[in-house]
Protein backbone atom coordinates (compact mmCIF):
# COMPACT_ATOMS: atom_id res chain seq x y z
CA UNK A 1 0.00 0.00 0.00
CA UNK A 2 1.23 3.51 -0.80
CA UNK A 3 2.24 5.73 2.08
CA UNK A 4 -0.58 8.07 1.08
CA UNK A 5 -3.43 5.93 -0.34
CA UNK A 6 -5.28 7.71 -3.11
CA UNK A 7 -8.76 6.58 -2.05
CA UNK A 8 -8.58 8.39 1.30
CA UNK A 9 -9.19 12.03 2.23
CA UNK A 10 -6.75 13.94 4.42
CA UNK A 11 -6.50 16.88 6.77
CA UNK A 12 -3.31 18.92 6.85
CA UNK A 13 -3.19 18.00 10.55
CA UNK A 14 -2.45 14.42 9.41
CA UNK A 15 -5.75 12.65 9.99
CA UNK A 16 -7.01 10.40 7.18
CA UNK A 17 -10.71 9.75 6.54
CA UNK A 18 -12.37 6.86 4.72
CA UNK A 19 -16.06 6.84 3.80
CA UNK A 20 -17.49 3.38 4.40
CA UNK A 21 -20.34 1.73 2.52
CA UNK A 22 -22.73 2.46 5.40
CA UNK A 23 -21.90 6.17 5.32
CA UNK A 24 -19.76 6.23 8.44
CA UNK A 25 -16.32 7.83 8.29
CA UNK A 26 -13.32 5.88 9.63
CA UNK A 27 -10.47 8.07 10.93
CA UNK A 28 -6.80 7.43 11.64
CA UNK A 29 -3.41 9.14 11.30
CA UNK A 30 -1.13 9.03 8.30
CA UNK A 31 2.13 7.23 7.67
CA UNK A 32 3.87 10.60 7.68
CA UNK A 33 2.48 11.37 11.13
CA UNK A 34 3.42 8.06 12.73
CA UNK A 35 6.88 8.29 11.23
CA UNK A 36 7.41 11.77 12.67
CA UNK A 37 6.07 10.72 16.09
CA UNK A 38 8.26 7.66 16.51
CA UNK A 39 7.16 4.70 18.62
CA UNK A 40 3.58 5.24 19.83
CA UNK A 41 2.99 4.22 23.45
CA UNK A 42 -0.57 5.38 24.30
CA UNK A 43 -3.62 6.35 22.30
CA UNK A 44 -6.45 8.16 24.07
CA UNK A 45 -9.71 7.87 22.13
CA UNK A 46 -13.00 9.74 22.43
CA UNK A 47 -15.98 8.06 24.08
CA UNK A 48 -18.54 6.35 21.93
CA UNK A 49 -21.55 8.65 21.70
CA UNK A 50 -19.55 11.88 21.82
CA UNK A 51 -20.75 14.58 19.46
CA UNK A 52 -17.91 16.17 17.53
CA UNK A 53 -17.72 19.38 15.56
CA UNK A 54 -15.14 19.49 12.78
CA UNK A 55 -11.80 20.64 14.24
CA UNK A 56 -12.52 19.51 17.81
CA UNK A 57 -9.60 17.97 19.72
CA UNK A 58 -10.91 14.46 20.11
CA UNK A 59 -7.98 12.09 20.63
CA UNK A 60 -4.36 12.10 21.79
CA UNK A 61 -1.40 10.10 20.55
CA UNK A 62 1.51 9.81 22.99
CA UNK A 63 4.78 8.69 21.50
CA UNK A 64 8.22 8.40 23.11
CA UNK A 65 8.91 11.79 21.55
CA UNK A 66 5.80 13.92 22.18
CA UNK A 67 2.06 14.08 22.74
CA UNK A 68 0.01 14.93 19.68
CA UNK A 69 -3.61 16.05 19.46
CA UNK A 70 -5.96 14.56 16.89
CA UNK A 71 -8.72 16.76 15.43
CA UNK A 72 -12.12 15.69 14.16
CA UNK A 73 -11.97 15.84 10.34
CA UNK A 74 -15.77 16.03 10.07
CA UNK A 75 -18.69 16.71 12.42
CA UNK A 76 -20.79 13.87 13.79
CA UNK A 77 -21.24 11.26 16.47
CA UNK A 78 -18.53 8.81 17.49
CA UNK A 79 -20.09 5.41 16.83
CA UNK A 80 -17.10 3.12 17.34
CA UNK A 81 -13.56 3.23 18.71
CA UNK A 82 -10.66 0.83 18.10
CA UNK A 83 -10.12 -1.00 21.40
CA UNK A 84 -7.08 -2.83 19.96
CA UNK A 85 -5.02 0.33 20.32
CA UNK A 86 -5.16 0.11 24.12
CA UNK A 87 -3.06 -3.05 24.21
CA UNK A 88 -1.20 -2.58 20.94
CA UNK A 89 -0.40 1.10 20.36
CA UNK A 90 2.50 0.01 18.15
CA UNK A 91 -0.09 -0.80 15.45
CA UNK A 92 -0.17 2.94 14.75
CA UNK A 93 3.42 2.65 13.57
CA UNK A 94 3.11 -0.66 11.74
CA UNK A 95 -0.33 -0.35 10.10
CA UNK A 96 -1.60 3.26 10.25
CA UNK A 97 -4.21 2.83 7.49
CA UNK A 98 -5.48 -0.64 8.44
CA UNK A 99 -5.39 -2.17 11.93
CA UNK A 100 -4.70 1.20 13.58
CA UNK A 101 -7.92 3.03 12.69
CA UNK A 102 -8.83 5.27 15.64
CA UNK A 103 -12.61 5.78 15.57
CA UNK A 104 -15.67 5.95 13.31
CA UNK A 105 -17.97 8.95 12.96
CA UNK A 106 -21.58 9.02 11.76
CA UNK A 107 -21.33 12.32 9.90
CA UNK A 108 -23.94 15.05 10.22
CA UNK A 109 -22.88 16.83 7.04
CA UNK A 110 -21.35 14.64 4.34
CA UNK A 111 -20.27 17.70 2.31
CA UNK A 112 -17.55 18.26 4.92
CA UNK A 113 -15.71 15.28 3.46
CA UNK A 114 -15.28 17.21 0.20
CA UNK A 115 -13.48 19.99 2.06
CA UNK A 116 -10.69 17.57 3.00
CA UNK A 117 -7.58 17.18 0.88
CA UNK A 118 -7.00 14.39 -1.58
CA UNK A 119 -3.70 12.47 -1.53
CA UNK A 120 -1.87 14.95 -3.78
CA UNK A 121 -3.17 17.87 -1.77
CA UNK A 122 -2.00 16.28 1.47
CA UNK A 123 1.45 15.53 0.07
CA UNK A 124 1.72 19.10 -1.16
CA UNK A 125 0.86 20.36 2.32
CA UNK A 126 3.79 18.54 3.92
CA UNK B 1 25.89 18.71 7.90
CA UNK B 2 27.15 17.85 11.36
CA UNK B 3 30.23 16.01 12.50
CA UNK B 4 30.29 12.35 11.52
CA UNK B 5 31.71 9.33 13.30
CA UNK B 6 33.59 6.53 11.48
CA UNK B 7 30.32 4.54 11.57
CA UNK B 8 28.18 7.10 9.75
CA UNK B 9 27.95 5.07 6.54
CA UNK B 10 27.20 1.92 8.53
CA UNK B 11 24.24 3.66 10.16
CA UNK B 12 22.82 4.77 6.83
CA UNK B 13 23.28 1.26 5.44
CA UNK B 14 21.18 -0.13 8.33
CA UNK B 15 18.36 2.34 7.67
CA UNK B 16 19.03 4.67 10.58
CA UNK B 17 16.93 7.79 11.13
CA UNK B 18 19.69 10.35 11.72
CA UNK B 19 19.40 13.40 13.96
CA UNK B 20 21.65 16.17 15.20
CA UNK B 21 23.11 15.54 18.64
CA UNK B 22 25.47 18.21 19.97
CA UNK B 23 26.63 19.00 16.45
CA UNK B 24 27.01 15.34 15.42
CA UNK B 25 24.88 13.39 12.90
CA UNK B 26 23.84 10.40 14.99
CA UNK B 27 21.30 7.58 14.67
CA UNK B 28 18.10 8.21 16.62
CA UNK B 29 16.85 4.70 15.83
CA UNK B 30 16.97 2.07 13.10
CA UNK B 31 13.22 1.45 12.95
CA UNK B 32 11.90 1.18 16.49
CA UNK B 33 13.65 2.56 19.56
CA UNK B 34 11.41 0.44 21.79
CA UNK B 35 12.51 -2.76 20.02
CA UNK B 36 16.14 -1.67 20.37
CA UNK B 37 15.62 -1.03 24.08
CA UNK B 38 14.14 -4.50 24.61
CA UNK B 39 17.03 -6.08 22.72
CA UNK B 40 19.53 -4.58 25.16
CA UNK B 41 17.64 -5.79 28.23
CA UNK B 42 17.09 -9.26 26.76
CA UNK B 43 20.17 -9.98 24.61
CA UNK B 44 22.74 -7.46 23.31
CA UNK B 45 22.71 -4.10 21.59
CA UNK B 46 25.51 -1.99 20.13
CA UNK B 47 25.85 1.78 20.31
CA UNK B 48 28.13 4.09 18.35
CA UNK B 49 29.51 6.40 21.04
CA UNK B 50 32.41 7.73 18.98
CA UNK B 51 31.08 11.25 19.38
CA UNK B 52 32.17 11.25 23.02
CA UNK B 53 35.55 12.76 23.87
CA UNK B 54 38.51 10.61 24.89
CA UNK B 55 41.25 12.60 26.61
CA UNK B 56 44.47 11.13 28.00
CA UNK B 57 46.25 12.83 30.90
CA UNK B 58 49.90 11.91 31.31
CA UNK B 59 53.03 13.36 32.88
CA UNK B 60 54.68 13.58 36.27
CA UNK B 61 51.87 15.68 37.77
CA UNK B 62 48.97 13.73 36.27
CA UNK B 63 47.65 12.30 39.54
CA UNK B 64 47.93 15.51 41.54
CA UNK B 65 46.36 17.43 38.68
CA UNK B 66 43.32 15.19 38.44
CA UNK B 67 42.96 15.18 42.22
CA UNK B 68 42.53 18.92 41.93
CA UNK B 69 40.43 18.93 38.77
CA UNK B 70 37.83 16.31 39.70
CA UNK B 71 35.39 15.97 42.60
CA UNK B 72 36.00 12.24 43.00
CA UNK B 73 39.52 11.19 43.92
CA UNK B 74 41.67 9.36 41.36
CA UNK B 75 43.90 8.49 44.31
CA UNK B 76 41.30 5.78 44.98
CA UNK B 77 42.31 4.05 41.74
CA UNK B 78 44.98 1.98 43.41
CA UNK B 79 46.14 0.14 40.36
CA UNK B 80 46.06 0.53 36.59
CA UNK B 81 42.83 -0.94 35.21
CA UNK B 82 40.49 0.69 37.69
CA UNK B 83 37.96 3.37 36.83
CA UNK B 84 35.59 5.73 38.59
CA UNK B 85 32.65 8.02 37.81
CA UNK B 86 32.98 11.67 38.74
CA UNK B 87 31.72 15.19 38.31
CA UNK B 88 34.02 17.92 37.07
CA UNK B 89 32.97 21.11 38.84
CA UNK B 90 33.39 24.83 38.32
CA UNK B 91 34.46 26.99 41.29
CA UNK B 92 30.78 27.54 42.26
CA UNK B 93 30.26 23.80 42.61
CA UNK B 94 28.23 23.56 39.41
CA UNK B 95 28.73 20.54 37.15
CA UNK B 96 30.80 21.20 34.03
CA UNK B 97 30.48 17.55 33.03
CA UNK B 98 30.06 14.05 34.37
CA UNK B 99 32.63 11.55 33.17
CA UNK B 100 34.49 8.30 33.71
CA UNK B 101 38.22 8.21 34.47
CA UNK B 102 40.30 5.08 33.83
CA UNK B 103 43.72 4.62 35.33
CA UNK B 104 46.07 3.53 32.54
CA UNK B 105 49.42 1.81 32.80
CA UNK B 106 50.87 5.29 32.42
CA UNK B 107 48.49 8.13 33.23
CA UNK B 108 44.70 8.36 32.97
CA UNK B 109 41.97 8.38 30.36
CA UNK B 110 38.89 10.59 30.64
CA UNK B 111 35.73 9.94 28.63
CA UNK B 112 33.56 13.04 28.42
CA UNK B 113 30.19 13.89 26.91
CA UNK B 114 29.92 14.81 23.23
CA UNK B 115 28.02 18.05 23.82
CA UNK B 116 30.60 19.39 26.27
CA UNK B 117 33.67 17.88 24.64
CA UNK B 118 35.14 21.11 23.25
CA UNK B 119 34.45 23.13 26.35
CA UNK B 120 35.84 20.39 28.61
CA UNK B 121 39.05 20.22 26.60
CA UNK B 122 39.59 23.97 26.82
CA UNK B 123 38.88 23.90 30.54
CA UNK B 124 41.21 20.98 31.22
CA UNK B 125 44.00 22.49 29.11
CA UNK B 126 43.57 25.81 30.92
CA UNK B 127 43.75 24.15 34.33
CA UNK B 128 46.79 22.11 33.27
CA UNK B 129 48.81 25.17 32.25
CA UNK B 130 52.05 25.44 34.19
CA UNK B 131 51.90 21.83 35.39
CA UNK B 132 53.88 18.83 34.20
CA UNK B 133 50.89 17.36 32.45
CA UNK B 134 50.14 16.45 28.84
CA UNK B 135 46.54 16.61 27.69
CA UNK B 136 46.04 14.50 24.57
CA UNK B 137 42.71 14.26 22.81
CA UNK B 138 42.49 10.83 21.18
CA UNK B 139 40.63 11.85 18.05
CA UNK B 140 41.83 8.81 16.14
CA UNK B 141 39.78 6.45 18.30
CA UNK B 142 36.21 5.33 17.71
CA UNK B 143 34.12 3.94 20.55
CA UNK B 144 31.48 1.21 20.54
CA UNK B 145 29.36 0.16 23.51
CA UNK B 146 28.06 -3.42 23.64
CA UNK B 147 25.40 -3.79 26.31
CA UNK B 148 23.11 -6.53 27.55
CA UNK B 149 23.24 -9.95 29.23
CA UNK B 150 24.76 -11.54 26.09
CA UNK B 151 27.06 -8.62 25.29
CA UNK B 152 30.32 -10.08 26.51
CA UNK B 153 29.79 -13.50 24.97
CA UNK B 154 28.82 -12.11 21.56
CA UNK B 155 31.66 -9.61 21.67
CA UNK B 156 34.22 -12.25 22.61
CA UNK B 157 33.06 -14.43 19.72
CA UNK B 158 34.29 -11.85 17.20
CA UNK B 159 37.49 -10.76 18.95
CA UNK B 160 41.05 -12.04 19.01
CA UNK B 161 41.82 -14.46 21.84
CA UNK B 162 43.62 -11.78 23.84
CA UNK B 163 40.76 -9.28 23.42
CA UNK B 164 38.18 -11.95 24.20
CA UNK B 165 39.96 -12.89 27.42
CA UNK B 166 39.59 -9.30 28.61
CA UNK B 167 36.01 -9.07 27.39
CA UNK B 168 35.09 -12.09 29.43
CA UNK B 169 36.89 -11.35 32.67
CA UNK B 170 36.92 -7.58 33.18
CA UNK B 171 34.98 -6.53 36.25
CA UNK B 172 32.68 -3.50 36.37
CA UNK B 173 34.58 -0.21 36.41
CA UNK B 174 37.74 -1.74 35.07
CA UNK B 175 39.39 -1.13 31.71
CA UNK B 176 42.53 -2.32 30.04
CA UNK B 177 44.43 -1.82 26.81
CA UNK B 178 45.00 -4.72 24.43
CA UNK B 179 47.19 -3.61 21.55
CA UNK B 180 45.57 -0.50 20.04
CA UNK B 181 42.24 -1.29 21.62
CA UNK B 182 41.02 -0.31 25.08
CA UNK B 183 38.32 -2.55 26.52
CA UNK B 184 36.31 -1.43 29.54
CA UNK B 185 33.48 -2.84 31.60
CA UNK B 186 31.41 0.30 31.84
CA UNK B 187 28.15 1.49 30.33
CA UNK B 188 25.12 3.72 30.42
CA UNK B 189 22.30 1.18 30.38
CA UNK B 190 22.18 -0.58 33.75
CA UNK B 191 23.09 -3.87 32.03
CA UNK B 192 26.33 -5.84 31.91
CA UNK B 193 28.49 -4.87 28.99
CA UNK B 194 31.57 -3.25 27.55
CA UNK B 195 32.74 0.00 26.05
CA UNK B 196 35.50 -0.48 23.51
CA UNK B 197 37.81 2.21 22.16
CA UNK B 198 39.54 1.25 18.93
CA UNK B 199 41.29 2.82 15.96
CA UNK B 200 38.74 4.54 13.75
CA UNK B 201 39.86 2.54 10.72
CA UNK B 202 38.83 -0.71 12.44
CA UNK B 203 35.47 0.46 13.71
CA UNK B 204 33.21 -0.41 10.78
CA UNK B 205 34.53 -3.96 10.47
CA UNK B 206 34.08 -4.58 14.19
CA UNK B 207 30.57 -3.04 14.12
CA UNK B 208 29.61 -5.38 11.27
CA UNK B 209 31.14 -8.37 13.04
CA UNK B 210 29.15 -7.59 16.19
CA UNK B 211 25.98 -7.49 14.11
CA UNK B 212 26.91 -10.80 12.58
CA UNK B 213 27.20 -12.18 16.11
CA UNK B 214 23.62 -11.11 16.83
CA UNK B 215 24.11 -7.66 18.40
CA UNK B 216 21.45 -5.18 17.34
CA UNK B 217 22.37 -1.59 16.46
CA UNK B 218 20.70 0.81 18.91
CA UNK B 219 20.29 4.56 18.57
CA UNK B 220 20.03 7.57 20.83
CA UNK B 221 16.34 6.98 21.52
CA UNK B 222 16.97 3.62 23.13
CA UNK B 223 20.11 4.98 24.83
CA UNK B 224 17.94 7.56 26.55
CA UNK B 225 15.20 5.20 27.75
CA UNK B 226 17.78 2.68 28.96
CA UNK B 227 19.79 5.20 30.99
CA UNK B 228 16.60 6.73 32.40
CA UNK B 229 15.41 3.31 33.60
CA UNK B 230 18.84 2.86 35.19
CA UNK B 231 18.46 6.21 36.98
CA UNK B 232 21.51 7.71 35.29
CA UNK B 233 21.82 11.44 34.71
CA UNK B 234 21.85 13.02 31.27
CA UNK B 235 24.08 16.08 31.04
CA UNK B 236 22.10 19.01 29.75
CA UNK B 237 18.83 17.64 31.12
CA UNK B 238 19.26 16.38 34.70
CA UNK B 239 22.56 18.12 35.37
CA UNK B 240 24.24 21.25 34.05
CA UNK B 241 26.50 24.07 35.17
CA UNK B 242 23.79 25.42 37.45
CA UNK B 243 23.31 22.07 39.22
CA UNK B 244 25.17 20.96 42.32
CA UNK B 245 26.09 17.26 42.48
CA UNK B 246 24.49 17.30 45.93
CA UNK B 247 21.14 18.05 44.26
CA UNK B 248 21.49 15.42 41.55
CA UNK B 249 21.96 12.11 43.31
CA UNK B 250 25.74 12.48 42.94
CA UNK B 251 26.75 13.11 46.56
CA UNK B 252 28.27 9.61 46.58
CA UNK B 253 30.71 10.66 43.85
CA UNK B 254 32.26 13.39 45.99
CA UNK B 255 35.41 12.22 47.81
CA UNK B 256 35.43 14.46 50.88
CA UNK B 257 38.33 12.52 52.47
CA UNK B 258 41.15 13.34 52.78
CA UNK B 259 40.11 16.80 54.00
CA UNK B 260 43.42 18.11 52.78
CA UNK B 261 42.54 17.38 49.15
CA UNK B 262 41.47 20.66 47.64
CA UNK B 263 39.54 20.30 44.40
CA UNK B 264 37.79 22.86 42.19
CA UNK B 265 34.38 23.56 43.72
CA UNK B 266 35.16 21.98 47.11
CA UNK B 267 34.56 25.12 49.12
CA UNK B 268 31.25 25.83 47.42
CA UNK B 269 30.13 22.25 48.05
CA UNK B 270 31.09 22.46 51.72
CA UNK B 271 28.97 25.60 52.08
CA UNK B 272 26.06 23.84 50.38
CA UNK B 273 26.44 20.79 52.57
CA UNK B 274 26.46 23.02 55.62
CA UNK B 275 23.37 24.98 54.57
CA UNK B 276 21.55 21.71 53.85
CA UNK B 277 18.79 23.30 51.80
CA UNK B 278 19.54 22.11 48.30
CA UNK B 279 16.85 20.26 46.35
CA UNK B 280 17.03 16.49 46.00
CA UNK B 281 16.62 14.23 42.99
CA UNK B 282 13.83 11.63 42.98
CA UNK B 283 12.38 9.10 40.61
CA UNK B 284 8.72 9.31 39.58
CA UNK B 285 6.50 6.49 38.33
CA UNK B 286 3.16 7.15 36.62
CA UNK B 287 0.68 4.29 36.43
CA UNK B 288 -1.81 6.07 34.21
CA UNK B 289 -1.74 6.14 30.44
CA UNK B 290 0.26 9.32 29.87
CA UNK B 291 3.93 10.29 29.57
CA UNK B 292 6.00 12.33 32.03
CA UNK B 293 8.18 14.85 30.23
CA UNK B 294 10.98 17.30 31.00
CA UNK B 295 9.78 20.65 32.35
CA UNK B 296 6.48 19.42 33.78
CA UNK B 297 5.63 20.84 37.20
CA UNK B 298 5.64 18.55 40.25
CA UNK B 299 3.69 19.29 43.44
CA UNK B 300 5.00 17.36 46.45
CA UNK B 301 3.70 18.14 49.97
CA UNK B 302 2.38 21.45 48.58
CA UNK B 303 5.85 22.41 47.40
CA UNK B 304 6.96 22.71 43.84
CA UNK B 305 9.52 20.74 41.87
CA UNK B 306 10.18 20.01 38.21
CA UNK B 307 10.81 17.00 35.99
CA UNK B 308 14.32 17.12 34.54
CA UNK B 309 13.88 14.16 32.22
CA UNK B 310 10.96 11.85 31.55
CA UNK B 311 9.88 9.25 29.05
CA UNK B 312 8.15 5.94 28.56
CA UNK B 313 9.84 2.91 30.14
CA UNK B 314 9.59 0.02 27.70
CA UNK B 315 10.69 -2.50 30.33
CA UNK B 316 8.09 -1.38 32.89
CA UNK B 317 5.37 -0.47 30.37
CA UNK B 318 4.65 2.89 32.00
CA UNK B 319 6.12 6.37 32.18
CA UNK B 320 9.01 7.28 34.49
CA UNK B 321 10.96 10.44 35.20
CA UNK B 322 13.76 12.02 37.18
CA UNK B 323 12.74 15.17 39.03
CA UNK B 324 14.29 17.85 41.18
CA UNK B 325 12.14 18.54 44.25
CA UNK B 326 12.60 20.29 47.60
CA UNK B 327 14.44 18.45 50.33
CA UNK B 328 12.41 17.01 53.23
CA UNK B 329 9.39 16.02 51.19
CA UNK B 330 7.50 12.76 51.15
CA UNK B 331 6.77 9.93 48.76
CA UNK B 332 3.68 10.97 46.92
CA UNK B 333 3.25 13.75 44.42
CA UNK B 334 1.23 15.02 41.48
CA UNK B 335 2.44 16.14 38.08
CA UNK B 336 0.80 18.67 35.77
CA UNK B 337 0.53 16.84 32.46
CA UNK B 338 -1.02 18.98 29.73
CA UNK B 339 -3.27 20.75 32.22
CA UNK B 340 -4.31 17.70 34.30
CA UNK B 341 -2.83 16.77 37.68
CA UNK B 342 -1.94 13.06 37.83
CA UNK B 343 -0.67 11.19 40.89
CA UNK B 344 2.82 9.70 40.76
CA UNK B 345 4.79 7.43 43.02
CA UNK B 346 8.03 8.96 44.36
CA UNK B 347 11.04 6.65 44.68
CA UNK B 348 14.81 6.88 44.76
CA UNK B 349 16.29 7.49 41.29
CA UNK B 350 16.64 4.12 39.57
CA UNK B 351 13.90 1.95 38.14
CA UNK B 352 15.46 -1.10 36.44
CA UNK B 353 18.82 -2.85 36.88
CA UNK B 354 19.92 -5.99 35.05
CA UNK B 355 16.46 -6.29 33.59
CA UNK B 356 14.71 -6.21 36.96
CA UNK B 357 12.36 -3.66 38.50
CA UNK B 358 14.00 -1.96 41.50
CA UNK B 359 10.99 -0.81 43.53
Amino acid sequence: MSNTPSELRYASSHEWSREEADGTITVGITHHAQDALGDVVFVELPEVGRQLTVGDECAVVESVKAASDIYAPVSGEVVAINEALADSPELVNSDPYGEAWFFKIKPTDSSELDKLLDADGYLASL
Amino acid sequence: MGLRTPLYDSHLATGARMVDFGGWDMPLHYGSQIEEHHQVRREAGIFDVSHMGVVDITGADATAFLQYLLANDVGRLQAPGRALYTAMLNPDGGILDDLIVYRLADGYRLVVNAGTRQRDLEWVRGQAAGRQVEVTERRELAMIAVQGPLARARCASVMTDAQAALAERLEPFHGQAEGDWFIACTGYTGEDGLEIMLPAAEAAAFWNALQGAGCKPCGLGARDTLRLEAGLNLYGADIDEQTSPLAANMAWTIAWEPETRDFIGRRALERQRQAGDLPRQVGLVLEQRAVLRSGQKVMIDDREGVITSGSFSPTLGCSIALARVPRNTGDSARVDIRGKWLDVQVIRPGFVRNGRKLF
